[in-house]
């Protein structure tokens, strides 16, 4: 199976280890990342006002590739693919910003949400299936208690994101369990780490990580884990930091016995 | 006031949002992560969208508090959409000229080794226009 797979800025950056692991088990698990050709930044978060057209197109470039190669687009970072699955709602089902929107874009056959968006986590469960991933497991995380840290990006709001339950999501909690490991079930796993409110208002960042890791931390979680670059450098750099953050994507390559290759 | 009402209106119409739905059960107020720091707390906001009072929201520390998070929007029980009246208050003040939160100038000393460039334009976006 092959996809169409958007990485985003952070991807070729500061979080290379969540793109490099999920490149590795993607061919362990035997389905292709066919990476979009001079792909733009998403913009990291979705455009809310309803007259914001040009701030939507980077997603409906991505969008209209994948469609023109008849294949999912499948994302990775949880920003990523807030922003992209919310644009490709609106091409779908707002007939404004669809017209303003392929104006702008001149394409020979207008873009009007046909792609399907999906987060490499979605891939796992539906395509892969949790169970056939937990027979190709090699190297099983036995006794590891991780928490899942959804955040708010891949969650909300639940009807376009179409993810999981968004107030008691148990994909993540799934994915443990197929690794082998232990879930562990905490209170604020599905709320806001704070985002971009770091840059500027720190104290307010670091104490709504502190609730998040004292949490997890509370419920007996010995690590972390997000599909999200900011989370994880909040998480990291707002708390005390004796609840070590990993990718998910990590841990599967240490999972699948890929991990070595990717490094 | 006509002045203010265009901006009421405005607002309406960028957040998409019908502030007069709310029921005023206060919902997207406890719910909001953000709370403790806003001196307009969510459904208070939706009530100065519904009054008109506009300059007191553009003037308003929420503004910059609000993490857009959806929790206030996933959560409503009237789908007013508190968050999205937020951003579109933010929306009309960094849309004139020399209004951005975020100058460009301030940032190398709020950069470190590990800051994501997820971050920045994150802030980008919400901040400044």
């Amino acid at each position: 199976m092959k996809y169409t797979y958007y990485p985003g800025c952070t991807l070729r950056t500061k979080a290379k280890d969540l793109d490099t692991y999920a490149r590795k088990c993607a061919q362990a698990l035997g389905f292709e990342l066919e990476e979009v050709e001079n792909w733009q930044c998403c913009g990291g978060v979705y455009p809310l006002g309803s007259d914001e057209i040009a701030t939507k197109l980077s997603s409906v470039r991505v969008l209209n590739e994948a469609k023109e190669k008849g294949q999912d687009l499948v994302t990775l970072c949880s920003a990523c693919h807030h922003v992209i699955k919310r644009v490709n709602d609106d091409m779908k089902n707002v007939a404004d910003i669809q017209t303003r929107a392929n104006n702008y874009m001149k394409l020979q056959e207008p873009y009007k949400g046909e792609t399907n968006v999906l987060h490499f986590l979605e891939v796992l469960r539906d395509r892969v299936g949790f169970d056939n991933l937990k027979k190709m497991v090699t190297n099983p995380l036995t006794g590891k208690k991780i928490g899942a840290y959804y955040g708010c990006l891949l969650l909300r709001p639940g009807e376009i994101l179409a993810f999981d339950n968004p107030e008691n999501p148990t994909i993540i909690e799934d994915f443990i369990k197929a690794i082998g490991a232990t879930p562990v079930i905490y209170p604020y796993r599905n709320e806001c780490c704070g985002g971009y409110i770091s840059l500027k208002e720190k104290d307010m960042a670091k104490s709504m990580c502190d609730t998040i890791v004292e949490s997890a931390k509370g419920f007996g979680a010995q690590m972390l884990i997000t599909a999200c670059p900011l989370c994880m450098y909040n998480l990291n750099k707002n708390t005390v930091g004796d609840v070590p953050v990993y990718y998910f994507t990590e841990l599967l390559a240490e999972a699948l016995g890929v991990k070595e290759d990717a490094e | 006031m006509s002045h203010n009402t265009n901006k009421a209106d405005k607002i309406k119409e960028i957040s998409g949002a019908n502030p007069l739905k709310c029921m005023k059960c206060g919902k997207c107020s406890a719910t909001c992560p953000a709370f403790d720091e806003m001196d307009i707390k969510p459904h208070q906001f939706v009530s100065y969208v519904i009054n008109d009072d506009i300059e007191a929201l553009a003037s308003s520390k929420s503004l910059w508090k609000c993490l857009s998070c959806f929790a206030c929007i996933e959560r409503c029980p009237r789908d007013v959409q508190p968050g999205k009246l937020i951003d579109a208050a933010r929306q009309i003040v960094i849309r004139e000229k020399g209004a951005d939160y975020l100058k460009a100038d301030e940032i190398p000393e709020l950069l470190d080794e590990e800051l994501p460039q997820q971050l920045l334009v994150s802030a980008f976006r919400r901040y400044r226009r």
